[in-house]
């Protein structure tokens, strides 16, 4: 079906593809993964059209095609689905769907025809989506169907979808499976961009595996295993579980009442929540998405304005329930955020600037107290130790921050908050968009933290990273903690069904 | 390589101006080395040229200074016309409520009197925009009308010497006076207006540079301007910013005042700006927003607003509208994206290999 000989591409100074070759069979899931920079998602999108290759042929079913824009992908019966959804949130189902596609002449626009068109594709794919709703009031999996029919509606027989998974619950990613499957079995071609093994072996008849712009491995899912898959994607044997001590928790260091905090348009982003952080352990927050983990962590942080917050936090038996960001940093309240491009990073600034971001106007980023001069000689000590510490690559403290790869800017990140040093760590998806071997390190660098008595509240959309890690486990469910799991016993089901609201557990 | 395209990407704008502006003159039927020569050569005779120059290119790097710490902040400051003309006339108007003060006292208070009237208007839409998220492009527009009327009246019906037919105030006391350079430089006679104005121009883009890169406020204005999300997460406080810079952005506009009514007429005139707040923000493009780069902007456009009179007068068709022109290309080319050139440029190579 596709084929790809011989793919180079550069970025710059970076060999993103270097010498792509794979084939991708007819009527099978195609699996490709590999690290954050590995250059999967540069291959598809040479694929795609959206990127030219320097060299190298695409071929699909045996001829040599040129593919020069998405519309000649669209033309030879490629389809893509990205990982960030490309639909107009105001619009409905099948106004996004014949977006560029419309039927009928270019004064009047056939909708009626169109919604018939797509009740026929979505019945026959099982990909049960109403036409006439808006988007803006589907779920993020309904979204997805959408994208998927988007594909089909322009006739796609082969489907490349960019990290499908990342944003749907347990449940979800069982019936995308089961709908994946199904179109497998009335001939589509399937290519599934992941960084997440499990559901490779899940789902995939071929996986090919690449690092660093080349094709490491190229096997049938059938004959091989997640230990092994891991070691080619890395190039080293990795430690795919978190071996950690058991806690020993100390007093209580913060905890929250009533604790709520509204949206802008007014609802409740955080229904009355009320637990604590004893020193010492890691307390994780489970949930789906977008159910008031970001605005907990935000207000947690100061960074929400009080008039959006009701109840109170007390840190250290302390009501900081009024303090800002600053004076809670200065209590010893790290934040790890959730975005490290939008909230973590100025990524024009050098390493050694974003090393000192909430602690420039005291030493060591300035020459003494009331100083409002910049200690550079202590900036750079500073910045190298923060770069020795948490292994961050290049180690150049005058690079910008843009110039470093996702793994190493959440280093920087990490190893910012981390030699504060604090008493509280607020994390928030600690690895997302992180390869393997950042994903290990950053993992013991929290459970470091913990066994020195610092208090961690951990939130991760990947349920195993919350299991993994935290040694209580909170579920959250439409901005209200609904239950409590232990970690050790608990399986995905029983979380999975808790985190779209189906049982409260009452175990706490 | 950083400051390579820095330095570089300004410099080709610059020259590509001059190379569209030359085919334009051509086509106008004058020579354009001739043109060139007036437009540019007519800088560089001592003392005349020389002096004029730097006088020329003194507001200049006021005002892009200005526009410069504002844009550092993420704000564009559109209103340093506005700012420099409140500056100017409160600098006048110690000058002349205190005109029989000695210069110790006056000079000092006339020069602190433009930084804060200009730092208070430029202030305004920076409270506004902190407080309410009103706009201040929107704003700094309007506040220039505002301005600009407001002093016309004043000194109109306020300050102006009776029967006198041009719009201008009385003259301030001579404590208010700064000296001009030419009381200092050998061969650079009093009559050119260059004054220690100038050396203020320089010290500000000391200043700037200090501000901006060497101290904790600088790197509270910087992060904002660069993500302001990641600067409130740093616990740096927006809003804050927000006036501060503006209002900095406002004194150094004001600053226009110093050299024009302390250093060069002794008295307000009415309408004395050539669009000084409008060109600082060609002048803080071109130089990158980095006060070296503001300076040597303002020299340039200094040079071309000079030149362009002698253009008018010993040119046949070409008027000195050719100034506007080759400013208004310069700045079409370094508004654009200078990855977009560079990329267009390795197509157009490899197309043609």
């Amino acid at each position: 079906m596709l084929e790809l000989r011989n793919i180079s591409k550069r970025f710059g100074a970076v060999l993103a593809n270097d010498g792509v070759s794979f084939k991708v069979e007819p009527g099978t899931i195609h699996a490709i993964v590999g690290e954050n920079g590995a250059g999967k998602s540069t291959a598809m999108r040479i694929a795609y059209g959206f990127y030219t290759a320097d060299s190298g042929d695409i071929v699909i079913d045996g001829q040599v095609r040129a593919i020069r824009t998405p519309h000649d992908a669209i033309a030879l019966g490629i389809g893509m689905v990205h990982q960030h959804f490309m639909l107009v949130e105001p619009m409905t189902v099948a106004e996004n769907i014949v977006l560029g596609a419309e039927p009928g002449s270019a004064a009047s626009l056939d909708l009626r025809k169109a919604a018939e068109e797509i009740r026929k594709v979505s019945n026959e794919f099982k990909l049960s989506v109403d036409p006439n709703a808006t988007i803006e009031s589907l779920s993020v999996g309904q979204q997805q169907r959408v994208e998927l029919l988007k594909a089909l509606y322009r006739r796609a027989q082969l489907l490349i979808l960019d990290e499908p998974t990342a944003v749907l619950t347990p449940q979800e990613v069982e019936e995308f499976f089961a709908i994946l499957r199904g179109m497998r079995d009335q001939g589509k071609t399937i290519v599934i961009i992941t960084h997440k093994l499990s559901e490779v072996l899940a789902i995939s008849d071929n996986v090919t595996v690449m690092r660093d712009g080349r094709v490491v491995g190229d096997v049938k899912t059938s004959a091989t295993n997640a230990a092994e898959l891991a070691r080619m994607m890395v190039g080293r044997e990795v430690l795919l579980r978190v071996e950690k001590p058991d806690a020993k928790p100390g007093g209580a260091l913060i905890s929250l009442r009533d604790f709520s905090i509204a949206g802008r348009d007014g609802t409740k982003r955080v229904d009355r929540v009320s637990f604590e952080v004893r020193a010492g352990e890691i307390v994780g927050i489970a949930g789906v998405e977008g159910n008031g983990q970001t605005e907990l962590i935000e207000a947690l942080a100061g960074l929400i304005p009080g008039s959006y917050v009701s109840g109170s936090i007390s840190f250290e038996g302390r009501d900081i329930t009024r303090l800002d960001a600053r004076a809670r940093k200065e209590l010893g309240i790290a934040h790890v955020p959730e975005d490290r491009h939008r909230r973590g990073l100025l990524l024009d600034f050098s390493l050694a600037e974003n090393t000192i971001l909430g602690v420039h106007y005291r030493k060591p980023a300035v020459t003494g107290p009331g100083s409002v001069f910049l200690d550079q000689k202590g900036i750079q000590r500073r910045t190298e130790q923060v770069i020795r510490d948490f292994d961050v690559r290049p180690p150049d403290p005058q690079l910008p921050a843009r110039a470093l790869s996702g793994g190493n800017q959440q280093k920087l990140i990490i190893g910012r908050e981390f030699e504060l040093p604090p008493k509280f760590l607020l994390v928030s998806q600690p690895t997302r968009g992180v390869d393997i071997g950042a994903i290990e390190f950053i993992h013991r660098k929290i459970v470091e933290m913990r066994d020195a008595g610092c208090g961690v509240l951990l939130v991760s959309a990947e349920l195993e990273e919350v299991t993994a890690l935290s040694d209580r486990l909170l579920v959250i469910h439409n901005g209200r903690v609904v239950g409590e799991v232990d970690p050790k016993v608990t399986t995905n089901e029983e979380i999975g069904l808790m985190m779209t609201g189906g049982r409260a557990s009452t175990s706490a | 390589m950083k400051l390579y395209r820095e330095i570089l990407f300004p410099l080709v704008a610059v020259l590509a101006a001059f190379v569209i502006g030359g085919i334009v003159v051509l086509l106008i039927g004058d020579s354009p080395i001739q043109t060139y020569r007036l437009l540019i050569g007519s800088a560089f005779s001592w003392p005349d040229g020389i002096g004029y120059t730097l006088f020329y290119a003194t507001p200049l790097i006021f005002t892009g200074l200005a526009v410069a710490v504002a844009f550092r902040c993420g704000l564009l400051n559109i209103g340093a016309e506005g700012q420099l003309y409140i500056g100017a006339f409160a600098a006048a108007w110690f000058g002349i409520k205190f005109a029989g003060a000695s210069a110790w006292i006056l000079l000092p208070v006339c020069c602190l009197a433009a930084i804060l009237a200009g730092a208070i208007w430029g202030g305004i839409p920076g409270l506004l925009k902190a407080r309410f998220g009103s706009h201040e492009v929107i704003n700094t527009i309007m506040l220039n009308f505002v301005a600009i009327a407001l002093v016309s009246y004043f000194t109109q019906y306020h300050y102006k010497t009776p029967g006198d037919p041009i719009l201008e105030t009385v003259p301030i006391g001579p404590g208010a006076h700064i000296a001009r350079l030419g009381k200092f430089i050998p061969g650079l006679p009093e009559r050119i207006p260059l004054n220690f104005a100038f050396i203020l121009a320089i010290l500000a883009c000391v200043f700037v540079y200090v501000l901006l890169w060497k101290t904790k406020w600088g790197y509270e204005i910087r992060a904002t301007g660069a993500n302001p999300s990641a600067a409130e997460y740093g616990g740096i406080s927006i809003r804050k910013q927000i006036i501060l810079a503006m209002s900095i952005s406002g004194g150094l506009a004001g600053m226009v005042g110093i050299n024009e009514v302390l250093g060069y007429r002794y008295r307000y005139y009415d309408g004395f700006s050539a669009n000084y707040g409008f060109v600082g923000i060609a002048v803080a493009l071109l130089g990158r927003n980095h006060p070296v780069g503001v300076f040597l902007a303002a020299i340039l456009f200094a040079i071309l607003l000079r030149g362009g009179i002698f253009v008018d007068a010993y040119t046949i068709h070409v008027s000195k509208d050719i100034v506007d022109m080759l400013q208004g290309i310069v700045i079409i080319l370094v508004a654009l994206r200078p990855d977009a050139i560079f990329g267009s440029l390795k197509k157009l190579s490899r197309a043609k290999a």
